[in-house]
């Protein structure tokens, strides 16, 4: 980015484009040039561990997957060699490209501007580039990776042979004031580490890895389990010490650290591998960066954010996400996008597209009559299926089977080139049937069918043959016996497509109007963002007043004014002219589907039945009522929540205390509530603070077990520490014991607790107890998800489609979700993912029409003998009888029909059949997989 | 698709194609992705199959079913591992049950014509009122479901193979038992009903049974 004019909603940006020195639409990606260049140069991709040539792709899914030239160029440097430009048949080496100025005009911009991994090297003490096989998080993670260095070897630097003994350092760079480190906890580490720990156990059974670390923090939805996971692991020690690194061995090079021991003091201990789990610093080059787009940083160099909208920034128009806002894990980063989108929404909504052209496909050929002619093309995948499978022999093969009319190889399927080829060569060989051997139908099937479309034939005429997930990457050990199940798998594809049959999808109205269930922070911004974006919004609430859980909470660590914000989000709301709010209302009733909800709500005004296209259900959670530590027989006794109530009221008694002491995880990281309510630390720290600032004398005690400040909230922890506060952790063998005594004729609380440092039993006695108690599922959000047919994880959260990818959707198509309900978090991350859920609704409401699949049941109705046996199968109510002239049959509504195909092994007359998966199709590729059982 | 698709001919039809073990995966139970809970269908499918087979002499260890999800790729392996040695142990299938091939295929044949009527009996009689695993597989494993179940499927699978026999040429219950490795008060009793159905007659000229 060279230089930015203008303002919100009128953006003029130049960028510099710089050379590739590859003329990107000529490029196949075919990698030729990147054989014949003569230049090894450290491969920036993978850490530096392994070469790579100076043209080279970036990586394997880079977009657009062509090949780039570096500075590394011998005629770049030296006007010598050209030998790329030889090799290329496509004539797409280009030297005498230039920098190119590029102008935009654009009305917001957004900036993902990402991390940088925290250098090691600017601390001499973590030994990093002095000794060789200390190695960082990133390294690993290369070291890991099938397309890594040593294509998923994990060796060593020294010797290039595999690690057994392994240690991970954590915190490094984060969490520490010394010159270099950062203060904050970069909030991702603890996971990475656990994840990598399981992937290293799955490389080698006997590995032994050994994790020193502070805090484990594992606050995110399902971490704790992921942890616990991790730690049963055969050879895992998750050891809680500092740790030294010491020396190296100066002939096997492997490394020494030091660390303590509760039983045993000070212990040396020697790795093969060290691995630093280095923390996460803003982008490189953050602050001219930062200069250029006129907005400000804050102290630690990312963004400068604002807690009441986390996803803007000081200059108006331009938006932040991800871990530019400071450290994040990949669910934030990605509804942090939405919500960045959501914002450009509203600020550009009058010129919703404007810009979008409508695909149009030939007319599409009937060739229903034809007999089945098939191509085959067989993904190399780069080196993927490539360097296991035998791709030319598979292509050999494929010929033979029957009906095969042309096979054929391909670098990369997907790439655009390659999608080409296949429609001009069905056009070409008038092919009526593709399979294409390649990778998971998940991701790439939608393309494929695209392909067949612009080919003129019906999209479900494809098949995908899964040679990579189910068989290069199982079986790169075995490379004959993998081409040999290749073939296999081709032939079961080829059997299949020959049945395959053209279907027609569906394409169904969408209402635009949204429903938001939940008038908490989450439910308000999303409706609000949702309506300044021109749709229709029906807010449903349960109690006769919105505000949800914030109503009870008055100042968060980042000093924001709780209740001068709900006042504000409530007026709007109340002024929006397109939000229409149900006070005191229940939902009785859901039917319908994507794009066409009706939903019967009894509220204040009656009972109504809604028509809306998307649901978001943000009904937010509650906090548990302990069981535990005398709550509620002791007036001493009281949650965060109630002492953050009477803080506000000044309550003499309580800001008068002596000594208060907290207790954290209470009632939950237990047999009953499996996970961490991850908000709960900051909350005992915000309140301390906040105590502490009215009685500085007060004694503050926190008993926790692990200290779960997360990101910048580690700055708060730091500060409580400095201001006296004194931490103390237990752990599950070793709860705290409460008893309420007399003390001078006054009932005090006496606290029981192991101090581990101590290593002693300590009694504090206090004059308030404050329970830190666990976020739990609001009440009737089992009943939420039933009537709208979405599902709750195992801790009664609702269970989002897919945790890191689609973060705010649900499986049930048009329902989304946002805040507490989904699982507990603060308010601002409350606020991003509600502008997240709203990102996604507009995807949604934005369009007129959504498309139902082909691939649903359908009832022969000669065959139907009404026993009713597929109805009582189908959960979404999609099968029904109607009156026909040969009697009841049943029918299929195919909005309503999923196409699971339970059904159709119920059916005792096969008379129902789930379309692209019948008896036939099935039984052919079953038949297929067992070559000789054809001929007999 | 959901695993509650595969349906029991499709297993039925493996084994007589000569493959030697079927494994089917499955979502986790309880964590459908959807409402409809289908792989409790698949658990069903394959705990009923399993019966058939132990019924007409095919190990019912070579039918496996696992459930896990999309980040369950150790799980996935360590189960398809697993269940690739057991089968590897048994040998091809036929040989750990003394089964020739024909007889083999012969029988599944029989009992894939059932297909339709077990569907029917499942759905009437043999449903776990409990969506658990333990559940299913406690119901299954039951005295009452075993009683139902020769009663309801395993007589017909005799007779089903009886007639399949019977079509080929007509035969005396002698013949007919050492076909089906059955004693021969069972075969004259399945012929006998069936005869009552109207579906084999005596032959008097050849002293044989022959199909009606």
């Amino acid at each position: 980015m060279d230089c930015i004019e203008g303002e919100e909603g009128d953006f003029k940006v130049t960028l510099i484009k710089k050379p590739r020195y590859i003329i990107e639409e000529k490029c196949t990606g075919c990698t030729t040039c990147v054989e014949y260049c003569p230049v090894l140069y450290p491969d920036q991709f993978n850490q530096e561990i392994s070469d790579n040539k100076a043209v080279h792709i970036f990586f394997s899914q880079a977009i657009p997957l062509v090949t780039y030239i570096d500075e590394s160029c011998l005629y770049l440097k030296e006007k010598k060699c050209m030998i790329c430009k030889g090799v290329c048949k496509n004539n797409a080496i280009d030297f005498s490209q230039k920098p190119e100025q590029v102008k935009l005009n654009v009305g917001a911009i957004v900036l993902s501007l990402g991390l940088e991994p925290f250098d090691p090297r600017i601390r001499d003490e973590y030994g990093y580039g002095r000794m060789k096989n200390v190695v960082t998080s990133m390294d690993y993670e290369r070291l890991l990776s099938s397309t890594g260095p040593y294509t998923g070897e994990v060796l060593r630097a020294s010797d290039k042979k595999h690690p057994r003994k392994i240690a991970w350092i954590q915190c490094v760079g984060s969490r520490r004031v010394t010159p270099g480190n950062n203060s904050y906890c970069s909030a991702v580490c603890c996971t990475y580490t656990q994840k990598q720990v399981i992937l290293t156990k799955d490389h080698d059974s006997d590995a032994e890895c050994t994790i020193f670390h502070n805090d484990i923090r594992s606050y995110g939805k399902d971490f704790e389990r992921y942890f616990q996971r991790a730690e049963k692991l055969p050879g895992v020690r998750f050891i809680r010490s500092y740790a030294s690194i010491v020396r190296e061995d100066p002939d096997t090079k492997n490394i020494f650290i030091r660390y303590a021991d509760a039983d045993e003091g000070v212990i040396e201990q020697e790795f093969e591998m060290v691995v630093l789990s280095v923390g996460l610093t803003p982008p490189a080059d953050v602050k001219s960066l930062a200069e250029k787009f006129g907005i400000e940083l804050n102290s630690h160099g990312f963004c400068k954010a604002f807690p009441s909208n986390p996803v803007k920034t000081t200059r108006a128009g331009i938006f932040a996400s991800g871990n530019f806002q400071g450290p994040t894990d990949i669910p934030e980063s990605v509804f942090t996008a939405s919500g960045a989108g959501a914002q450009c929404g509203e600020l550009l909504n009058y010129r919703r597209g404007k810009l979008s052209k409508e695909k149009t496909y030939p007319p599409e050929k009937d060739v229903s009559q034809e007999e089945p002619r098939i191509g085959v093309f067989v993904c190399h995948c780069g080196a993927n299926i490539g360097s296991v499978v035998n791709v030319p022999s598979v292509v050999e093969y494929s010929l033979t089977l029957p009906n095969v009319v042309h096979a054929q190889e391909q670098l990369f399927s997907c790439a655009t080139n390659s999608a080409m080829e296949i429609s001009d060569i069905i056009k070409e060989k008038g092919l009526n049937r593709v399979v294409v051997a390649a990778c998971s139908p998940r991701t790439l099937e939608p393309l494929f069918r695209d392909t067949l479309l612009e080919a003129g034939i019906n999209q479900y005429y494809f098949e995908m043959a899964n040679i990579r997930e189910h068989d290069s990457w199982v079986h790169s050990k075995e490379k004959e016996d993998a081409t040999e199940k290749a073939k296999d798998i081709v032939r079961m594809s080829v059997a299949r497509a020959c049945f395959l049959e053209p279907l027609e999808e569906f394409d169904l109205p969408v209402n635009k109007t949204a429903l938001v269930v939940g008038g908490g922070v989450a439910g308000m911004t999303c409706a609000l963002s949702i309506a300044r974006q021109g749709h229709n919004v029906c807010l449903v609430e349960k109690e006769k007043e919105l505000g949800g859980a914030a109503r009870k909470i008055h100042y968060t660590l980042e000093g924001m004014d709780v209740q001068a914000y709900l006042k504000n989000l409530i007026k709007e709301i109340y002024r929006h002219p397109s939000i229409h709010v149900y006070h005191d209302a229940a939902i009785i009733d859901v039917t319908g589907y994507v794009g066409n909800f009706i939903t019967t709500v009894k509220s204040d005004r009656g009972v109504t039945e809604i028509k809306h296209g998307a649901a978001v259900l943000a009904t937010g959670a509650e906090e548990y009522s302990p069981k535990e530590y005398l709550y509620g027989k002791d007036d001493k006794v009281l949650t965060q929540l109630e002492l953050e109530e009477r803080i506000i009221k000044e309550d003499e008694r309580i800001i008068n205390s002596r000594s208060l002491v907290m207790i954290q995880c209470v009632g939950c990281r237990n047999e009953d509530r499996n996970y961490c309510a991850r908000i709960c630390c900051g909350h005992a720290v915000k309140n301390s603070l906040k105590l502490k600032e009215k009685n500085p004398d007060m004694d503050i005690y926190i008993l926790f077990r692990d200290m779960r400040t997360y990101g910048f909230r580690e700055d708060f922890y730091r500060e409580a520490s400095n201001k006296d506060v004194k931490f103390i952790r237990y752990d599950t063998e070793n709860q705290p014991q409460v008893e309420s005594v007399e003390e001078g004729g006054a009932g005090i609380l006496r606290i029981n607790v192991a101090d581990p440092i101590l290593g002693d039993r300590i009694a504090i006695d206090a004059d308030t107890l404050v329970l830190s108690a666990a976020v739990i599922p609001s009440t009737g959000t089992d009943d939420i998800a039933g009537l709208f047919k979405v599902t709750l994880s195992p801790d009664g959260f609702f269970k989002e489609a897919h945790a890191k990818l689609k973060p705010v959707e649900f499986a049930t198509d048009g329902v989304y979700l946002c805040g507490m309900a989904q699982y507990p978090k603060h308010i601002p991350e409350a606020i991003s993912q509600a502008y997240g859920a709203a990102s996604r609704v507009l995807t949604l409401l934005s369009r007129d029409t959504v498309t139902a699949s082909g691939a649903i049941c359908e009832v022969k109705q000669n065959d139907c003998v009404s026993c009713g046996a597929c109805i009582t199968a189908c959960t979404y109510g999609a099968i029904e009888f109607i009156d026909t002239k040969k009697g009841r049959k049943a029918w299929v509504n195919p909005v309503l029909c999923k196409g699971d195909g339970l059904c159709n092994t119920k059916c005792p007359t096969g008379a129902i059949t789930l379309k692209h998966f019948t008896d036939e199709e099935l039984l052919s590729q079953i038949d297929a997989a067992m070559p000789h059982a054809l001929s007999n | 698709m959901c695993s509650g698709r595969v349906d029991l001919e499709f297993i039925l039809r493996a084994f007589a194609n000569g493959h030697d073990g079927v494994f089917i995966g499955g979502c986790r139970l309880n964590e459908c992705n959807y409402v409809t809970q289908g792989n409790y269908d698949a658990l069903a499918n394959t705990l009923l199959c399993r019966k058939i087979m132990a019924n007409i002499g095919i190990n019912p260890e070579r039918l496996k079913i696992e459930f896990m999800n999309s980040s369950d790729g150790i799980r996935l392996a360590e189960a398809v591992n697993a269940f690739t040695r057991k089968v590897k142990e048994l040998g091809p299938i036929g040989t750990d049950e003394g089964n020739d091939k024909k007889t083999l295929k012969f029988k599944l044949e029989a009992a894939r014509k059932l297909v339709p009527y077990i569907r029917l009996v499942e759905r009437e009689r043999l449903r776990a009122p409990v969506k658990s695993e333990e559940a299913y597989k406690k119901f299954y494993a039951s005295d009452e479901v075993n009683r139902l179940f020769n009663e309801l499927v395993i007589d017909k699978l005799a007779i089903s193979q009886i007639i399949s026999l019977l079509n080929e040429k007509p035969l005396s219950t002698g013949e007919i038992s050492r076909a089906l490795g059955l004693n021969q008060s069972e075969v004259s009793r399945h012929l006998n009903s069936s005869s009552r159905q109207g579906l084999v007659r005596y032959d008097e000229s050849q002293k044989r049974f022959a199909t009606a």
